[in-house]
Order: C-alpha cells, then structure tokens, then sequence
C-alpha cells in the first residue's frame, strides 16, 4: 500500500474525514507503516500510551483483563482508529489489542500527532467535533441504560 | 626551581657551557688563518712575488720556529713548488679552512641547538613534576589552559636563548674590548669619545627597554588569560548556549583581544624607538670623529693615518656591541617569562617528591584502621564543613555516611581520599598521617569514586584500567632499529633530567585486579563492570562500533557461524521476515537503493553518503547501466513530493528527523533547484545538479517511504549494477569500499551489521528491541559474549568522557574503584546520576561482591538516600558539620535522633 493509498484511508477515519489531504498525508508519511501477524499484540494495557493506531487491513480485538483472564469487549476493522484517547489524555492504556489476522497498520507516534493539532487547529477543531460528538453519544446512550 | 634563569642555566649546563666556549675559542684558528690567506694567494702566486725568476720554487708548509732559548728549530723544510703549484696549493688549503669554519660553525650550532632543546626539555619537565605535586588548593585557582599555555608557549623562547647564554656575552664582549682598546692605542682622545657613547649606548639603552620589558611582561599575561577564556569557553559550551551568552563572550574576547593588541602595538614602538636610538649612538661616534679629528688634523695635532687608523678599527665596534645589547634584550625577555612562569608554579605545601616516588612492589595490605583525628576541613571561604570529628573505619567494616544538607560527610569523604586537607587535627592509617603516607599505599591499598567523575580521551578500556597503572612492571625487549631507538630515549632523558620509565612496560597491575596477566584479566574486568550495571551499555556500544580485527580475531572468524545461528532463531521463533539478509544477486526491499547499488560499507571518504553520487567512477557505472535517467527522474519525483510536504514547516520541526532524504537546511535549495529543472531535458541538465538529484534516490527505502518508485525491473536493473560496480573498481577505490561477503566479515561495517548482515524490517515497531537481545543470546551461546564487551571497550568516551552520559561516567568510576579491589573503598556520592533503583541495585552488588571476595574491603559509602544505609553494618549521620549520630541502623532507629528524622 502506498502512501496516496494510505490518505485515502485515512479520510475514511470520522476522526480525519474534515482534513485536507496535504495534511492527511503528511500525517502518514510521518508515521510508521507496522504490520503484525495474528495473535501478536500491539499494545497492552497499563502500558504507557506512545502512539495511536489506524488499522489498515486486517482485524484486531480489544481486550480487557478479569479475573477469569482477558475479555474480548471489541473488534477492529479497517479504517478504525484505536488507542487516540489514551495518547490525548496522558493515560495508560485501558485495554490490550491484539491482532486476530495478518494486519496493517498505521502507527501516529504520540509527539507527531501533538504536534500536528498545535500546527493545524482545523485538525484540531475536526477532533474536538469527532469526540464531542461521541460523548454526547455516549451520554445518551447512558440516558438510555439509565431509563431502560 | 630556582629564581634566576642564568643560575637556573648555570647550574644544569655548566660543563656543556665551558666545553662549547672552548669549541668556540678552537674555531679561532682557521676562522683568522682564512682571513690571512687571500693576502697571500693574491700577493704570492697570482702578482708573482717570490717567483720573479722564471722556475723559481718556494717552500710551502715549511714549518720552522723561533723558540725562545733554542733559536730557529725547522720540523719540516716544506714542499718546493713553483708558482702555478703554489696558486693551486694555497687555494686548495683556502677551501680546506673554508670547509673546516664550514665544519665548526655546523658543530657549534647544532649544539647549541642541543643544549636548548634538551634544557627546554628539562624546564617542561620540572614545570609538568610540579603540577603532579602541588597540593589539591592549587587547582580551585587555575586554569588547565593557562598552565598548558605556560609549560608549552611561554617556556618556549627559552630553548633558543639557552646555548647563547654565556658564549655570546664572553664573545662579543671580547671583540668590542678587543676594538675598544684597539681604538685607545691609536688615539686615547678620540678612544675616550668612542668610549663615553658606548658607556652612553650601555647605560640607556637598557633604561629605556625597561618599559619593554614591562610591556612583555603584560602581553605574557594576557595572552596567558586569554588562553585561559578560550579553554573556558570551550569547557562551558553549554553554558554559553543555554543563557544565550555567546554575544557576551565574543565581547570579552574582543576587549581581551584589544588590550593584547595595544600591547604589541606599545611594544612595537618602543621596539622600534630603542632601535633607532641605539643606530644614532652608533653612527654618532663616526661624525665626532670626523669633526672633532679632522678638527685636529687640521689644527695639526693630529696627523691623518691615525685618524683613518681610528676610523678603520671603529668599524670593528657597532656590530659586536649592537649584538650584545640585542642579547641583553633577550636574556631579559626570557628572565621575566622564565620569572613569571616559575611564580606561578610555586606554591607552599608542595608535595615531598618521596610521596609519589616509583614504587614496583605490592606495598602490603592497610590492615589498620582509617581514622579521623579532631579533623576539621574549611572550604576556601573559611567556613568549616567539619568541625573536629574523630571516628575509625576499621578493616573490613561497611559504614554508610548519611549527611544532612550542610553535613559535611562529602569532605571526610574527601579528606579520606586525600583530596581535602585538614586545617586542623588529621586524617591517619593506624599511628600514620594519612598525607605522609606515599600515594604507592594509598593509591592502591584504597579506592576513591565520586559524582563527580574525569575521563580521560582514550578508549573505555584505558580508562577502566587506568587505576591499575601505577609503575612498569615489564621490561620491554627492543631489537634491532627499535633497540637503538630506545638507548637513545633513555641517554636524552637522562640527559635532560627526566625520568627513564618505559611508557610501552606493561603498567598494568593484574595482581591487584585478582588477574595473573591479560589472558585471566578480562573475568575481574567483566565482574566490576556486571556489579555495576554497565555490562549491557558497553555491549550496545560494541554492537554499534566497528571491531579491530586485529584484536577481535574470534569475532571475524566465527562470523559465518553467528549469521547462521542467527537465521535458524529466527526461523525458530518465527521471526523470519524481522530481519532481510544480504544477498549478492537480490535486492533488498528494507535498505535504501544507496545501499543495494554498493552492497558494502564504505571505508573512505570516496563513497560514503553524498560524496557517492558524484563520484565520477559510480556515476559511469549508472550510466552503462541505463540507472542514471531513471534515478534523476526518481530524485526529481522525491524531490517534489518532499517538498510539497515539508516546505510549509519550520526547519526545527521535529518531522524532518523521519525525512531521510534532505536536511531542512537544503530544503530551500532543492526547492529552487526543482523549479529550475522542472521540465528541462535531461540531457541538459549538468553534471552537478544530476547528483544533487540522484542522491536524493539514494536514501529510498520503499516500505519505509511508500512513495511507490520501485519495480521489479529497476530492481534487477540495481543488481545488475551492482555487479558492473565491483567488476571493474578502479585501483584507488579499492580501499575506500568493502563488499558484503556472506562468507566474510566486513571489518568497514558495524558488529551488528556484520552480525545480522541484512536490514531489519522497517514494518516491526519493536524489531530492533527484539534483534539485539537475540543476537546477545546467540552471542553468549557461542561464546562470544566476552569478545563483544572487548570491543564495546574499545569504545573512545571522548573529551572529558563526554561521548557517555553522566551516569554511565559515574558506573565506570565506580568500576574502576572496584576494579584494584582495595582495602578502603571510599565512595562519595558516587551514583548521584543515576535514580534510586539502580543506586540500590549496584549498591547491592557492590557490597555482595565485597563480601563474597576473601578480600573483603571496608566500604565507606557517602549515601545520596538514608533509606540506602540499611544494608549497612553501620551508619554515621552529619549534620552541620557534627558527627552527631553512629551505630548500626536498628540503634539509630531506635534512637528517634536525626536518622529516623531524615529517614522519613
């Protein structure tokens, strides 16, 4: 896959969808291009959050510890982005992620993308959209467990 | 050293002095025979005196003499020869004398020469002996870069004045007497004349280089000051840059520079003055003679052949005495440098010579106590940072100082290192003063690290053994030229007053390492550097560094092996596609086209990074290979795409580390460039500008940089290439490129490339993580684990340790301390750099390995942490200069003093 290619996956991201393509593709030439087989982990929880993913090809699951060992909560498919939270808000990372299939992905390192939002506010502004948006999601989504 | 240079002269080189006046006096002879000799030819055999008969002969070499008493004695009648054979003969002995003056003048300066040089030496020496005995103030009060400038620059002008020092004055002396009193016997009146300007001349000429001397005097210290900045400077670099004061700095060194201008100028115009002044006198003396005698010739009180006799012997005076005033001038010059320098390296409290004499044999164990006395330390303000303590360290003990802020467990620390002198009470060994004890005990007997730690510029190895070398232990077997050569080192170091010793002997004192010689040293070397935690940096270091084959033989010879073991690991853990290897007739997709094109290292300047692409010879190579278009074309599209994307950032932004293949710096550059090319055949594109092009190429990588340039074609077309390359290298590339060879090491390439011989892929986030430890295993597994700590510690840690961080300086430190394994260990604070789990961690390990030894050292270790002293037997705490607690840690704690106070 090529780096044009790659831009075009990436405007599919909701998260990037807003930002032009000059900037989209400096944002993949500046990260890395990492490829894992199935089952090799991407990263794993507690550990300290360096950089966010966007899944290429292939599929990933999310995994949460228990008591009775790891839980799957989620899947990720292509055109996803995983672990941005965690690089936004200094945290370390809430789940694990483990690749279920030969997977592709693309690695933003935590600095580059700090530094592109302070470069870009248009980028920014387009993630604050992104994420407000899903809390308003997820607030009503508790509205609803709430009533429910 | 003495204060006056001519004693200081007189007393090292008197015998020299005596026989070169001699040598002087000798060269006399031939030097005035040579002067009678052209009378003798001209008014002889060439205007024919003595032969006016046809076939008249005279004796030649007659040798007869009047000798008083016994009359007329001949020796030998003499060779009768006519006057052709005479002109020939007499100007043959006129050449003979020429070539003998020729022959003593050769003589007597080069060993003049000799004699300065070899004092020259001497005074180095002495100057360099002093610094190794001045006591530990001294330094908090100079800088290294005016001492070095005043053993190397100021000392100097010494060497040339040395062989003239009492030849010239006897000499010239002589020869303006001799005139003098030559003038005096034609004429008294008109001698007294010459008489009173030259006592003028001496009187005030040297009144008035008085200022000259003072003059020199400033630009000595000046200069010398400013040799002093220019090292500060260079030591304080960083400071200069973090304060943004380097605008501050260039104004200092330009008013240093101003005032050491005026200087010169001032003394250039005296100079210049005095000159004047002392070529007046000089020509003044004819004119009072031609007035004042032709006065009286013509009053007719003096009749003319005197007078043209007076003039003529004045001739003979200006030269000599011109020259002695100039070498008055000089041995004044170099009387004040000599001066200046001596005061500085004077110093009270010098160190006795007996306390750092050589010393071969193992001075025997310190089996007594090390003990403070009633000991005070002040620093150099006069505050006290100890205030009469008195403690013992017995043999074996382990004693953590814990220190309050203003304790003062850091100066005991010190004074026990000798570093610190006491102002009172002392420091002792049992019933002996620690200062008087000579440093061949406690230099090796005990052992000193601290925070603050000096590294000398050489290899990790020297400077890890370097506490080892105390004295030669080997006498070195020279043959041959080599042999000659060091009989001749040790006459002129004995001929200068310098020390024999032998700086090829084997100073290494394996015993004291617990080694018997270099084969077992290695396992002492590898243990302190384990206990320590540096293991693992240096092996990384010589994973990284290029191994001397001629040392690491193991490496190169085995390297077969260790690529092969490599390869099935990884096909083991399936890992395969981690690493792409080399292989002649392949390209490989993770090294960039530069590196496919060469297939090997470059040892030279020729080849290496952007001197490839326009070397002629590669550049032929393209083009026979149909690459050159197609890698312009390639340059041009990478051009553009990174300017498109990086030309609207900063040139400080970090992006541009992941931009391989130009600096942000040649961004602008490139960018006119594409502008200036866009469109343009290629054909008319010029030489230079294509390998500007062209060597933007170099650095792609495709699965790295995705710009998708890469096709099957081009790549066999590289390999190809490749191939054309090495067929046909020219001679003068031949050492500048070292071809991948699977069956060989490449000495041109890093250890972990030779290793791996491939790249590893750019797609695996934690590959190189992952590689190196593989490659450490399989390292260890055949053994090769030593080999590759040897070459790390070939590893050159730069100016003042600089190339290692901080806290790696402090591990090596504490190695090196350990490494002698001594009877006292003192450590100061001496892991400050490093955070507290590894300070516990080597603190540990240091005391595990004191323990498990049989030799089992006291340890007195100045904690950065209360919490550390628990694992020692017992704890003394500071606190404003005051030993106020001691005892083991469950005494102090329950004591419920300052301990368990700073404790929590």
């Amino acid at each position: 896959m090529l780096l044009k290619d790659e831009v075009g996956m990436l405007q599919r991201v909701p998260l990037f969808s807003g930002i032009e393509p000059a900037k989209l593709k400096l944002l993949a030439f500046t990260s890395d291009r990492v490829n894992y087989s199935a089952g090799q982990i991407l990263f794993r929880q507690g550990d300290e959050a360096d950089a966010a993913y966007v899944i290429l090809s292939g599929r990933a699951d999310i995994l949460v510890d228990s008591d009775s060992g790891p839980i799957k909560v989620a899947e990720l498919l292509p055109n996803s982005i995983v672990g941005e939270i965690a690089i936004l808000c200094n945290s370390s990372r809430t789940a694990t992620v483990r690749a279920a299939s030969d997977l592709e992905a693309l690695r933003i390192r935590k600095d580059h993308f700090l530094r592109l939002m302070k470069e870009f506010p248009e980028m920014t502004i387009e993630i604050l959209r992104v994420l407000a948006d899903r809390l308003s999601h997820t607030t009503a989504d508790l509205i609803d467990a709430r009533n429910g | 050293m003495e204060p006056s240079l001519a004693r200081y002269i007189w007393k090292h080189t008197r015998k020299q002095q005596i026989w070169i006046l001699m040598i002087v006096l000798l060269s006399m002879i031939p030097y005035f025979m040579s002067f009678d000799l052209p009378k003798l030819i001209v008014n002889g055999p060439i205007q024919g005196k003595g032969f006016e008969q046809p076939g008249a002969t005279l004796p030649f070499m007659r040798l007869h003499y009047n000798l008083p008493f016994i009359g007329e004695v001949q020796f030998f009648s003499g060779f009768q020869l006519d006057r052709t054979e005479t002109l020939l003969a007499l100007s043959l002995v006129f050449l003979l004398l020429v070539v003998i003056n020729g022959l003593f003048k050769l003589y007597i300066n080069t060993y003049k020469g000799r004699l300065g040089e070899r004092m020259l030496r001497r005074i180095r020496f002495d100057l360099i002996d002093r610094v190794l005995r001045f006591p530990p103030t001294y330094f908090k009060r100079v800088k290294s870069a005016e001492v070095a400038t005043m053993v190397k620059d100021e000392v100097e002008p010494l060497g040339g004045f040395i062989g003239d020092a009492f030849l010239q004055p006897v000499l010239l002396g002589g020869q303006a007497l001799t005139a003098m009193l030559f003038i005096m016997v034609q004429n008294v009146w008109l001698g007294m004349i010459a008489f009173v300007i030259v006592a003028i001349q001496i009187v005030l000429i040297p009144r008035m280089r008085r200022r000259l001397l003072v003059l020199g005097r400033q630009r000595q210290l000046t200069a010398r000051a400013l040799s002093g900045r220019v090292g500060e400077i260079v030591d304080g670099i960083g400071a200069v840059h973090v304060h943004d004061t380097s605008n501050y700095e260039r104004a200092d060194i330009a008013a240093r520079l101003g005032l050491i201008f005026k200087i010169r100028f001032d003394l250039y115009q005296w100079k210049f003055m005095v000159k004047f002044l002392n070529n007046f006198l000089a020509q003044l003396t004819p004119f009072l003679f031609y007035m004042i005698g032709g006065y009286l010739v013509i009053a007719g009180r003096l009749d003319v052949g005197q007078l043209v006799a007076v003039i003529g012997a004045y001739k003979d005076l200006p030269g000599p005495m011109k020259e002695l005033i100039d070498w008055d001038q000089d041995r004044q010059d170099v009387q004040v440098k000599y001066q200046q320098v001596v005061e500085q390296f004077s110093a009270e409290d010098i160190i006795a010579p007996s306390i750092g004499a050589l010393t071969i044999d193992d001075p025997g164990r310190m089996t007594n106590p090390l003990a403070a006395i009633g000991l005070s330390i002040a620093d150099d303000g006069g505050a006290m940072l100890l205030n009469r303590i008195s403690m013992q360290v017995q043999p074996g003990e382990t004693v953590a100082l814990v220190s309050t802020a203003t304790g003062g467990a850091e100066a005991l620390a010190e004074a026990f290192a000798r570093l610190n002198w006491p102002e009172s009470g002392k420091v002792a060994s049992g019933a002996d003063d620690l200062l008087e004890l000579p440093e061949a005990v406690t230099g090796r007997r005990m052992s000193y690290a601290s925070s603050d730690v000096f590294l000398f510029q050489a290899s990790l190895r020297d400077n890890l053994l370097y506490g080892l070398k105390h004295a030669p232990l080997t006498s070195v077997t020279y043959d041959g030229a080599a042999a000659d050569q060091q009989r001749w080192n040790i006459d002129e170091a004995r001929r200068s007053g310098n020390p024999d010793l032998d700086i090829h002997s084997d100073w290494i004192d394996y015993a004291s390492a617990g080694a018997t010689g270099p084969h077992d040293l290695f396992e002492a070397v590898r243990r302190v550097l384990d206990a320590v935690l540096l293991s693992r940096d240096i092996l990384d270091l010589g994973l990284r560094s290029s191994a001397d084959l001629t040392r690491h033989t193991k490496l190169a010879g085995r390297i077969v092996e260790l690529r092969a073991a490599l390869r099935t690991r990884l096909e083991q853990e399936g890992l395969r596609e981690l690493v792409v290897p080399f292989e002649p007739g392949a390209y490989n997709m993770e090294a960039t086209i530069g590196q496919n094109l060469l297939f090997g290292a470059a040892a030279g300047p020729e080849l290496a990074d952007k001197a490839l692409a326009a070397n002629p010879y590669f550049a032929s190579v393209l083009k026979q290979a149909g690459l050159d278009r197609r890698l312009y074309e390639m340059g041009m599209e990478i051009a553009e795409q990174a300017i498109e994307l990086f030309a609207d950032l900063p040139p400080d932004h970090q992006f541009f580390q992941q931009l391989a293949f130009m600096s942000a710096e040649e961004i602008p550059a490139y960018e006119t460039l594409l502008q200036r090319l866009k469109n343009r055949p290629y054909e008319t594109v010029s030489e230079a500008d294509r390998a500007m092009i062209i060597t933007l190429s170099f650095a792609y990588i495709e699965p790295r940089h995705r710009f998708g340039l890469l096709s099957d074609e081009l790549m066999s077309k590289i390999v190809a290439a490749r191939n054309q390359f090495y067929e046909n290298l020219p001679p003068e590339l031949q050492n500048a490129i070292e071809r991948y060879d699977p069956a060989k090491y490449n000495a041109a390439a890093t250890v972990m490339d030779n290793v791996l011989f491939g790249r590893v892929g750019n797609n695996h986030p934690d590959a190189p993580d992952r590689i190196r430890s593989i490659v450490y295993d399989i390292l260890d597994e055949l053994g090769l684990y030593a080999e590759l700590l040897d070459v790390g510690l070939d590893f050159n840690v730069g100016a003042g340790g600089r190339r290692l961080t901080g806290g790696q300086r402090q591990k090596l430190d504490v190695a090196r301390a350990l490494l002698k394994r001594p009877d006292f260990l003192i450590l100061n604070r001496p892991l400050s750099a490093l955070d507290q789990r590894i300070q516990d961690k080597v603190l540990r390990n240091v005391l595990e390995q004191a323990e498990r030894d049989d030799h089992s050292p006291a340890i007195v270790w100045v904690v950065t942490s209360p919490a550390m002293a628990m694992m020692f037997d017992r704890v003394i705490v500071f606190d404003s200069g005051q030993l106020v607690e001691d005892g083991t840690h469950e005494t102090l704690l329950a004591e419920n003093g300052i301990f368990k106070e700073l404790l929590s």
